[in-house]
């Protein structure tokens, strides 16, 4: 069968619809998770703190591949029919997860003390200090940090092409050896990622700008 | 659970994991000296605009920051032969190690040059430092010192990230992962003890980048 450059194109660019698709869903989950690791690690019992900095230590210390690896494997233990598709949702969701919690504990650190015992001595409980007080100023030194995590995220999905989920890059490879143009279809897999993190990396960029021009 | 873990068929090809570790670990430094060696001077001719090679730097970690790690491994392994330059897994794997961490290094040390304050160079002007010297010891050195803890984690980064390089068939500990849990189907058990040695890996290279930053790069003179 023959491929002309459209039916590359078009076939890279369904590959690239599931990259956007798997990053969305491991950020929306990954910031939802994330938040609650947040919680556990600027808690007042120990035992919470402990656990969530050995996770954070865990996911921020290991290859992303080794990640995947033991969600694909670890849930088919389960006796659970795995797809590839689930086992890399699930996977980067936890990588996400670690990574938000440790850069948005940065931000809530960064808001002074004072913060807080000006709050509490209003009498207001620890998770009304948070919501009220902290987390809304934490939040806006937060977004430019976050908004540049996500190309992180967008380029994670790459290594999920090698538990065997059709994204951008395992199109590619098959397109490859469909084609015999490594070449001009690697070229167009890093294209295709460049479009979707240079604006991205750009937006952070201009927000940290424009934050520390405020602050 | 009916699941019964098993760790002895994993233990049994400790000699495979660790000599898996072993090439990890000497990719990693072959790509840091020679990623930060590329970055250093990425980094002055951004930091000095000097001027066709500023930009070209510019595009060059503009082009390997937003792509993934995976996609320039395989570019460079089975896209670059169609140009005739052909190379084996691990000149490739090394390879893409410098050109990522290269970009990566050229921001943060451009960040640490262009933190120095201007007087200082002016000092040195003044007490007849020559080029050579005050780029060694009031541009370079100081530069590296104040990025050192954010360039140890790209280090750490990059580490990790090579455990991809196993898909171009680079022997590495990932390779080895692979290898041994095709032989005793315990895949569950390889990858947590691989996981594990990975993590034990970063904290080593963490902990020895403090070191020589604490010994060669922050203290002394």
């Amino acid at each position: 069968m023959d491929f002309t450059f459209w039916d590359i194109l078009r076939n890279l660019l369904v590959g690239l619809q599931w990259t956007l698709l798997l990053s969305l869903v491991a950020f929306a989950c990954g910031g939802v998770a994330g938040l609650l690791l947040l919680l556990a690690r600027i808690s007042r019992l120990q035992a919470l703190r402990v656990l969530a900095r050995g996770y954070i230590e865990l996911f921020q210390g290991t290859p992303l591949l080794m990640q995947l690896f033991m969600v694909f494997f670890g849930i088919a233990l389960l006796g659970v029919d795995v797809s590839p598709w689930l086992a890399a949702a699930v996977a980067l969701t936890l990588f996400t997860s670690a990574f938000l919690a440790e850069i948005w504990r940065g931000c809530v650190e960064s808001i002074s003390h004072g913060q807080w015992e000006a709050a509490e001595s209003l009498a207001m409980t620890r998770l009304e200090v948070l919501r009220h007080v902290v987390l809304p100023q934490a939040m806006r030194i937060a977004i430019a940090p976050t908004v540049g995590f996500s190309v992180q995220v967008v380029k994670g999905t790459a290594v999920t092409s090698i538990i065997g989920f059709t994204e951008l890059t395992k199109t590619g490879g098959m397109l490859a050896n469909a084609t015999f143009e490594p070449f001009m279809v690697y070229g167009l897999v890093a294209l295709g990622y460049f479009l979707l993190c240079y604006p991205l990396s750009l937006a952070a960029y201009r927000l940290e700008r424009r934050l520390n021009v405020t602050a | 659970m009916a699941y019964q873990f098993d760790f002895l068929p994993v233990l049994a090809n400790a000699d495979l994991l660790l000599q898996g570790a072993f090439f990890t670990l000497s990719l990693t430094a072959v790509g840091t000296l020679l990623g930060v060696g590329l970055g250093i001077i990425g980094a002055v001719l951004r930091a000095w605009r000097i001027k066709p090679f500023s930009q070209l730097f510019g595009l060059y970690v503009e082009l390997i920051r937003n792509t993934p790690f995976i996609v320039q491994l395989f570019f460079i392994f089975f896209g670059l032969p169609a140009l005739g330059v052909r190379m084996n897994e691990w000149e490739a794997a090394a390879l893409a190690m410098v050109i990522n961490l290269g970009a990566y290094s050229t921001e943060i040390i451009r960040a640490g040059i262009q933190a120095i304050p201007g007087g200082q160079l002016e000092a040195a002007a003044a007490l007849a430092m020559n080029r050579i010297e005050i780029f060694r010891h009031v541009v370079l050195r100081p530069a590296l010192a104040k990025v050192w803890p954010a360039l140890s984690s790209q280090i750490i980064i990059v580490m990790l990230g090579s455990a991809v390089c196993s898909q171009i068939s680079t022997e590495e500990l990932s390779f080895a992962a692979n290898f041994i849990q095709s032989r005793n189907f315990r895949a569950f058990e390889t990858y947590l003890v691989t996981t594990l040695l990975y993590l034990a890996m970063a904290i080593l290279i963490r902990q020895l980048l403090a070191w020589v930053g604490r010994r060669f790069v922050v203290g002394g003179r």
